[in-house]
């Protein structure tokens, strides 16, 4: 009876945006007298971040402060129509629909900047400060905080822009399959090392390093923290977690998580991550979504990590103590035999 | 869209939200509190397959504080639904309170709406239904094998019927047949995965509350308002112009509040009583009523060559729907379109098939539908590697998929670095690749 340890990896990837497409996100953007933004939204923001990624999407595309913007979300009487937060698509196609609603906004904008400034719209730049000055003549300027007022109080316009952005839907052939998924593909790869106590069946994971692609991130620590949460919870699916641990009997069937595991801080192991960041062509600033895959990786990831620790084959999650022991049992009725 | 100098995208400016996630001032939907609010509880299914013989509803009437209850006869639009009938999904299968038969143990029967949470669920548990229990049906393979009784009769050897009565999900690229008769191995293995819980902090919940004007505004943690809004409508029959679904921040989805599983009953009880209704899942209820992640399981057959590249992947697939169908067939296709992995394959076979149980039903969670295919595919790749005697490093790099590749489902792949992936975690895990394995790309298969 011992504690041995083993390593295995596993390489994944994942689509961006619903399967065969058809789901539309759409935005609008107005700009206040004070010369703010306000991004109105259908999307629901779940606690991923969605909020802060929609305002730097949306102040990259104006040109203008990430202070400036607000993002108002999940209200079906004044946001404009979102699929939903799911299926990783809310930074791509949410996004999407934001560069195209600031685009407009943008353009409105540089137009009554132009009659300030006595120039042509095209002349113009922001210098994401807050300011619109006439190319290459710094001093030549306009607060945007002016433009506000100007277009609300002398020439009685709006600053505002419509997004809409929609991957045609792509029925799938019933009989070859034959069909246009994904807007982009994301990509990662975990590295696993574990420590199973032979004894009691027990499983720890030591050691979680992951590699992964996603296009351009727009905000990395929020990327990291789909990325930390998905070890974590792939450690639950790869160990513990079923509602049905007799499946595919109903019973026992646990109601509470005295019942129901899932790992603790004391069972999380250093994470690490690195991030590579080769653009999508379809995505905001060539970005893909990252939400979903993250536990993708990490749970086969421990399960070959446990194989390779035991050398015996276990081709079901979750590996609880008892899926260990009998695999263990297994291969000594073999080697016996 | 082509790259260029990047100001506030790509930096990390802070969760906006986070201090006020962090100090519980974030608002959710049931930090709303209405005067007058009525508490809705459900009876449900103790059988999980069995004829309804009767319900006797009148304790349930007469138990402290219950203000009114409501069966399928109250119902004043669909029986049955499907959340994706909108988009031509069919046919609708799934009661919103049950009506002759149950079909899963948890089941809606009878709403039951008290002046409390307490005098609600005190007055659900006075609910008489009597059962002709039925035998069930549990094991997928089994559920299809013909031995069984068809749990509906939408789907007569239950298993979903998807266009052109093709009874999967299908990939057909290339010849498998021929790709295993020239193959030097043949690799097979057999993969299950588990129901598992969203187990979301926030469980799923809303409260329905009557304007005054003819409207009701919804506060909802569902994942997608406009969904969720027009579903109720099309399921009450009702104008969608006269409910507001508002949302706020969601107390953690994972897909598990996709099912507009509240909203509906909870409007029509609040059009029925002219009060705001709260209908909040206890965490049981969240554990096993509400939809868990699918079980899958997975046959998979792979053809071989000595020299590493994998000639052919077979895949028979089950997805374990339970009772209805909610979001399966969706799933099932993306578990097909997802086949083999990102690896090329020159032929590749595959039936994904969504099977009836007399389980809970379940639906999406995080990767529905691939992340058991991933879970399959990297410990398949796992049991070749081993098999031939090679690196599974080498083995994942040698078949990993290029740009300008043939996926399985004909689309051209393109944006993909599964080979940089690959090879920057070699490195960080220590993992030492050889030159021409180092040299590889995912922008031209012939580099190494």
């Amino acid at each position: 009876m011992a504690k041995v340890r083993g390593t295995g990896f596993a390489a994944v990837n994942y689509p961006t945006g619903m399967h065969l497409g058809g789901d539309p996100t759409q935005s609008l953007i107005h700009m206040t007298p004070a010369g703010d933004f306000v991004v109105t939204m259908a999307s629901v923001d779940l606690g991923q971040g969605l909020r802060t990624v929609l305002a730097q999407i949306a102040a990259e595309t104006l040109g203008v402060p990430y202070e400036s913007i607000v993002v108002e979300t999940a209200d079906t009487d004044t946001g404009p129509h979102c699929t939903g937060t799911f299926a990783s698509r809310t930074t791509h196609r949410a996004g999407n629909a934001v560069v195209m609603a600031a685009q407009e906004a943008r353009k409105a904008m540089l137009e009554v900047a132009g009659e300030l400034l006595e120039a042509s719209p095209e002349d113009l730049e922001t210098d994401g400060d807050g300011n619109i000055h006439i190319k290459g003549v710094a001093e030549k300027s306009v607060s945007v905080g002016e433009v506000a007022g100007a277009a609300h109080f002398g020439y009685g316009k709006t600053i505002a822009g419509r997004g809409a952005y929609l991957k045609p839907p792509s029925p799938m052939d019933p009989e070859t399959g034959e069909c246009d998924p994904d807007s982009t593909q994301a990509h990662a790869c975990t590295v696993v090392e574990v420590e199973v106590d032979t004894e009691t069946g027990m499983v720890e994971v030591i050691d979680m390093k992951s590699v992964y692609e996603v296009g351009q991130q727009v905000n990395p620590d929020l990327v990291k923290g789909q990325i930390v949460g998905g070890s974590w919870m792939g450690i639950g699916h790869a160990l513990y977690e079923t509602t049905a641990p007799g499946y595919p009997a109903i019973d026992p069937a646990p109601v509470d998580f005295q019942n129901y595991l899932q790992p603790g801080a004391a069972e999380m192991p250093d994470v690490t991550c690195e991030v590579l960041e080769y653009p999508a062509e379809s995505g905001p600033y060539g970005g893909k979504g990252v939400g979903e895959m993250v536990t993708n990786g990490p749970i086969p990831a421990i399960v070959n990590a446990i194989n390779n620790a035991l050398d015996v084959r276990i081709t079901q999650i979750p590996v609880t103590p008892e899926v260990v022991l009998r695999a263990l049992d297994e291969k000594k009725a073999q080697a016996g035999a | 869209m082509s790259m260029k100098e990047l100001g506030v995208v790509g930096r990390n400016v802070g969760q906006r939200d986070l201090e006020s996630h962090a100090r519980g001032q974030t608002t959710y939907y049931e930090d709303v509190h209405y005067p007058r609010m009525l508490h809705l509880k459900m009876h449900r299914s103790a059988e999980p397959h069995a004829r309804i013989v009767s319900v006797d509803t009148s304790a349930a009437e007469a138990s402290p504080g219950v203000v009114c209850v409501l069966t399928h006869e109250d119902l004043p639009g669909k029986k049955v639904w499907n959340g994706l009938a909108a988009v031509g999904v069919g046919p609708e299968d799934e009661p919103i309170l049950a009506f002759d038969k149950v079909r899963w143990r948890g089941e809606p029967i009878v709403a039951v709406l008290g002046e409390s949470a307490e005098a609600a669920r005190a007055g659900a548990a006075k609910v008489e239904v009597d059962y002709d229990p039925l035998p069930g049906v549990f094991d997928v393979e089994e559920a299809i094998s013909g031995s069984l009784p068809a749990l509906t009769a939408h789907w007569p050897n239950n298993h979903y019927i998807y266009p052109d009565d093709h009874g999967a999900a299908q990939i057909r690229f290339g010849d498998v047949e021929q790709g295993f008769a020239e193959a030097d191995h043949i690799v097979e293995d057999s993969y299950q995965t588990s129901p598992i819980e969203q187990a979301p902090m926030e469980t799923n919940g809303c409260i329905a509350k009557p304007g005054g004007d003819g409207r009701i505004t919804v506060h909802t943690n569902t994942q997608a308002v406009h969904f969720a809004r027009d579903n109720t409508a099309a399921i009450l029959g009702i104008a969608p112009g006269k409910l507001r679904f508002l949302g706020g921040t969601v107390g953690g989805g994972f897909g598990g509040k996709v099912d507009v599983a509240v909203e509906p009953i909870s409007v029509l009880a609040a059009m029925r009583t002219g009060r705001p209704v709260k209908f909040k899942y206890t965490r049981e209820e969240e554990m096993q009523v509400s939809s868990t992640r699918s079980a899958w399981r997975l046959n998979i057959k792979d053809g071989v060559m000595d020299d590493g590249r994998i000639v052919a992947r077979k895949i028979t697939s089950y997805q374990d729907s339970g009772a209805y169908l909610r979001f399966s067939s969706y799933g099932s296709m993306k578990h097909a379109g997802h086949m083999p992995g990102p690896y090329t394959i020159p032929n590749v076979w595959v039936d994904a098939r969504v099977v009836f149980t007399n389980r809970p039903p379940s639906s999406a969670m995080r990767g529905f539908g691939v992340m058991a295919a991933s879970f399959a595919i990297e410990l398949q790749m796992d049991k070749v590697a081993k098999t031939i005697g090679m690196d599974p490093w080498q083995l994942r790099l040698l078949n990993a998929y290029r740009n300008g590749d043939m996926r399985a489902h004909r689309k051209v792949n393109e944006d993909a670095a599964m080979v940089e992936t690959i090879q920057a975690a070699a490195q960080l895990a220590g993992h030492e690749l050889p030159a021409e394995y180092q040299a590889m790309t995912s922008w031209d298969r012939k580099a190494s």
